[in-house]
């Protein structure tokens, strides 16, 4: 972390987005994690998915757990609303908040702890009722808040700094996802930006529930030789299985490529995702396919990366509820209340 | 022998199993009562269990309209032989047992000191229908024949309830009628008429006869509430399901069909009470139904939103505690967990319903204080209420009556430049202002936490930021009480030294209790607590008063340890009257304990003028 503070004025030479805003419009406060920790590289990436892809930062409720991934919603998009809420319930949350308006944008910050461990059981009910959100796991495989405990998504075998070994089988946020009907998953690595970015714009782009898994290495309690979320070893095992561009609808799509190499597939608002393939045998549109694909991986001990699993004909809550447009919150008394007529009917009936 | 002889004054009480649809034909007979102008209080006491353990219906008719558990049993009506015994026992003596004598019952089994009349409601049932589900079914109607014939209840009211129920179901309609004649010709024919006696009267008026669920679930629809989130437990699972009934057919769009609300059943009161804090953080009106063991999940949440300043509604529809406790039974024992609810310095606002009537207002009150204060309200009612038809006022609203929004900051105002700040007490009142999310593009955007801040929404640790936004949540729960319902007053005809606190369902039995002991020259003056946090009102009232009898149905004396800690009030002062058993509290239990303990109490000469 820096204690320098950030110069509010802007230099007038930034670049700004169609909606006129430079990307220092997105940023937040000064990071208060560890100089070097992956979690803030994950903020960056969010900077850059909003700026690029011209959300107004307002339009967008940031909202998180607890824990150090749970502090960083107040490290970027400093305009907008935020809920730093209860240990592994920003779900239900971030449900509720997403009921009352439809409208805005919501991303979910959260981490291993507080996902696999914690708050496994609403990580799995957020995503079988297809709430429209974006929901970052920033997964270190260890706690960091509390000095370097093992979450739920340590790998067996994995040591810890003081040099434990962790004896509980591995939590994969990835297949439980695809398992309980999230209909967009990602898994990313916070030390690969390229790969990240265009990852949560086309997650933001997405309707319905999108997942993206960070793996995002604790620097000060799990970075050692024998942790299996370190940058070295992720850098070594990391599958990536495809390569994304992502064009929201507005955009031509400029990019040049060879034949047979890509794979286009367009989202309910019409935006593009081109994925290049790496692996060749991987379909991303397969759940079943995809699943046994990470497991197959996984037993090697590989780490897939990449969009691993979209489907285009994702519904929402509010679609399933069958919600008015007008988001609820903003209906009034005329709208909401039926009126001493109907309750005469009522109080008729009960006689 | 004795025999009980009342007119439109006496206590039916039907033993039946569970799932045998006898509550819908015990029903009808008090519906029945009803039509004919005649109050009528019924209580399903039933297990928690679909089918096969037992149940019962008790049915108060009373002409006065104390509609309390009166305690006693004037006629049993027994159609279960498991719990044969406890239920003979019951029976007043001189009053009457009507029972299924298709099976011949040892002699030994009955009493000397009540009246028997048996009927073989299974042989008639047996011979008239082949067909096992109907059997099951219209046995219940033929016994309810045979009791309008012995208590002079109107047939055509019982038919005209049919005929409501099975509009367009004629052949269902006939068999029903068919059914209750069936009873009712044998008891002509064969039974000897008793004592006691439905007379037409014209005692109902206007009232409405309605559950408190039902009643809190339309009271969320007129206030407003477009958020609901919930899990089921017993005794509240009905609010949900009557709010779902209730916005089909009231807020659905009539162009589009859309849904002006959005219900979720979550996977825990964890959930619930998670999603009802993320609507009410994003400015929509929101509530959760639940019961005890829902309310200690629920806690941390509670906290966060009372710090966090979120408003949310909670009905709470108490039962037995502690732990799973008696989950179809009813208590008012979650008054100090819902008051102090959460680690931390907490204390929340309390709505104590009496009945449906209550449960409506208070309900849709409870969304406008939820807002107004930025807090978490609890509507605190109980299974007695809750899950039993109640006679009451009908549900009134006024037409001109808006939503209070509360403080909330506009893009107007920020773009006038005024100042936001979300912990900020601009008014004095300790209530901020907030914001909605998404708001504004650059201006009222903070962030939210339950974690240590400073007047500004900023992080902070430091102890004076702290200490005042603490500081300004306590002048927020002072200008709560100016905001909740006032205590209710029932003055005794003269003056007396002795005083009566009570709340919620123990409402009808306390009212008439202290009839019961104005006759036996016992005046009381009684205050209904109506909220917490509680007014000047209540701790002058008690001061007034040398003793203070406080009511409660719970074993602790909750009330009594919030009004000593919160009203400042001398415990001395306080004299706990408790029942705690799980049956609601009677007026004779009420008229009992205090008596006994004025007379204690009065072994020491009186002042002048005084009568108690």
């Amino acid at each position: 972390m820096t204690y320098l503070a950030k110069p509010t004025l802007h230099h007038p030479s930034l670049t700004k987005n169609r909606v006129g805003f430079t990307r220092r419009d997105y940023e937040g406060k000064i990071s208060t994690l560890c100089a070097g920790c992956g979690h803030d590289s994950i903020s960056a990436a969010i900077i850059q998915a909003c700026w690029e892809l011209d959300i107004e930062p307002h339009r967008v409720a940031k909202l998180s757990g607890i824990g150090c991934s749970s502090k960083t919603p107040d490290y970027f998009l400093g305009n907008s609303h935020g809920f730093n809420t209860v240990h592994g319930r920003m779900p239900s949350v971030l449900t509720g908040a997403y009921l009352a308006n439809r409208e805005l944008i919501y991303l979910g910050v959260s981490g291993d702890g507080d996902s696999a461990s914690i708050g496994l059981g609403q990580f799995a009910h957020v995503m079988r009722r297809g709430v429209n959100m974006t929901y970052i796991v920033e997964n270190n495989g260890v706690y960091g808040l509390t000095k370097g405990q093992f979450s739920a998504t340590a790998d067996k075998g994995s040591k810890s700094k003081r040099g434990q070994v962790n004896n509980d089988a591995p939590l994969d946020l990835v297949t439980l996802a695809l398992v309980m009907g999230a209909t967009f998953v990602g898994r990313g690595f916070s030390g690969d930006k390229t790969q990240l970015v265009p990852l949560i714009k086309a997650a933001l782009a997405h309707q319905g529930a999108a997942v993206i898994d960070v793996l995002s290495p604790c620097l000060a309690f799990n970075n050692h030789t024998g942790s299996t979320k370190s940058y070295d070893y992720v850098r070594e095992h990391n599958e990536a299985v495809n390569r994304l561009d992502f064009w929201p609808q507005r955009e031509e799509i400029t990019a040049e490529y060879g034949e047979g190499e890509v794979t286009e597939v367009r989202q309910h608002d019409g935006s593009v995702v081109r994925l290049r393939k790496l692996h060749a045998d991987y379909d991303p549109t397969d759940r079943i396919r995809a699943m046994s694909y990470i497991q197959e991986h996984a037993a090697r001990g590989e780490v897939v990366t990449g969009l691993l699993y979209l489907d285009v004909d994702s519904a929402d809550l509010h679609e399933q509820l069958g919600t008015v447009d007008a988001p609820l919150n903003t209906l009034g008394a005329a709208e909401l209340c039926p009126g001493l007529a109907a309750l005469e009917k009522i109080n008729a009936s009960l006689r | 022998m004795q025999k009980i002889e009342a007119v439109n004054d006496f206590v039916v009480k039907f033993a039946n199993i569970n799932g045998s649809g006898s509550a819908s034909a015990n029903e009808l007979f008090a519906r029945a009562i009803l039509r004919m102008g005649v109050p009528v209080s019924p209580r399903n006491i039933f297990p928690s269990n679909i089918q096969g353990l037992p149940t019962w219906f008790e049915v108060r008719v009373t002409e006065h309209g104390y509609l309390g558990r009166r305690g006693g049993v004037d006629m049993m009506v027994t159609m279960n032989p498991q719990t044969w015994d406890q239920d003979v026992r019951e029976i007043d003596p001189g009053g009457y047992l009507f029972y299924d004598s298709s099976k011949p019952v040892p002699r030994a089994r009955f009493r000397d000191d009540i009246h028997v009349i048996g009927m073989p409601v299974t042989e008639i049932c047996n011979n008239a229908y082949t067909d096992s589900r109907e059997r099951q079914l219209l046995k219940n109607i033929i016994y309810i024949g045979a009791l309008t014939q012995l208590l002079e209840i109107d047939p055509a009211e019982i038919e005209k309830l049919f005929g409501e129920q099975y509009k367009g179901k004629e052949k269902l309609f006939d068999a029903n009628v068919q059914a209750l004649n069936l009873g009712r010709d044998y008891a002509q024919q064969h039974l000897k008429r008793i004592a006691l006696k439905v007379e037409r009267r014209d005692a109902v008026g206007d009232k409405v006869f309605v559950d408190g669920n039902s009643a809190a679930a339309l009271g969320c629809v007129y206030g407003g509430a477009t958020v609901c989130a919930w899990y089921p437990i017993t005794p509240s699972s009905s609010v949900a399901e009557a709010f779902i009934r209730y916005t089909q057919k009231l807020r659905v769009d009539p162009a589009t069909g859309q849904h002006r609300y959005a219900i979720v059943q979550a996977e825990d009161e964890l959930a619930s009470i998670g999603m009802v804090v993320g609507a009410g953080w994003n400015g929509a009106r929101s509530f959760t139904a639940t019961s005890g063991p829902g309310i200690s999940l629920m806690t941390e949440f509670i906290g966060l939103a009372y710090f966090a300043e979120i408003p949310a509604v909670l009905i709470n529809v108490q039962r037995g505690g502690p732990s799973t406790g008696m989950p179809t039974r009813t208590q008012q024992a979650d008054v100090l967990a819902c008051a102090y609810a959460s680690h931390g310095d907490t204390r929340h606002v309390l709505l104590f319903p009496e009945d449906p009537y209550e449960c409506f207002e208070m309900s849709a009150q409870a969304l406008d204080l939820a807002e107004r204060l930025q807090t978490p309200i609890f509507v605190m009612s109980d299974l007695d209420i809750g899950m039993n038809q109640r006679l009451c006022r009908p549900f009134a609203w006024d037409e001109s009556r808006e939503y209070d929004r509360g403080k909330v900051m506009t893009r107007d105002a920020l773009d006038a430049g005024t100042d936001f700040g979300r912990y900020l007490d601009v008014d004095g009142d300790g209530i901020p202002y907030r914001t909605y999310p998404g708001t504004h593009p650059t201006k009222g955007g903070y962030f939210t936490r339950g974690s240590t801040k400073n007047a500004y929404a900023g992080y902070s640790e430091a102890g004076a930021d702290y200490v005042y936004n603490m500081q300004r949540l306590l002048r927020k729960f002072e200008t709560a009480k100016s905001l909740v319902p006032l205590p209710v007053l029932t003055a005794a005809k003269f003056p007396a030294r002795f005083a009566a606190i009570f709340y919620g369902s123990t409402s009808p039995a306390m009212h008439e209790a202290l009839d019961a002991l104005a006759e036996q020259g016992i005046y009381i003056n009684a205050l209904r607590i109506r909220a917490f946090p509680f007014q000047n009102e209540i701790a002058d009232f008690i001061a007034a008063h040398s003793k203070v009898f406080v009511l409660e149905q719970n074993l602790d004396g909750q009330l009594t340890t919030l009004l000593i800690n919160e009203a400042g009030v001398s415990p001395a002062s306080l004299i706990r009257v408790l029942h705690y058993d799980g049956t609601p509290i009677t007026a004779r239990f009420i008229t009992q304990e205090i008596a006994e303990r004025v007379s204690r109490i009065n072994v020491r000469p009186l002042r002048e003028g005084m009568v108690a």
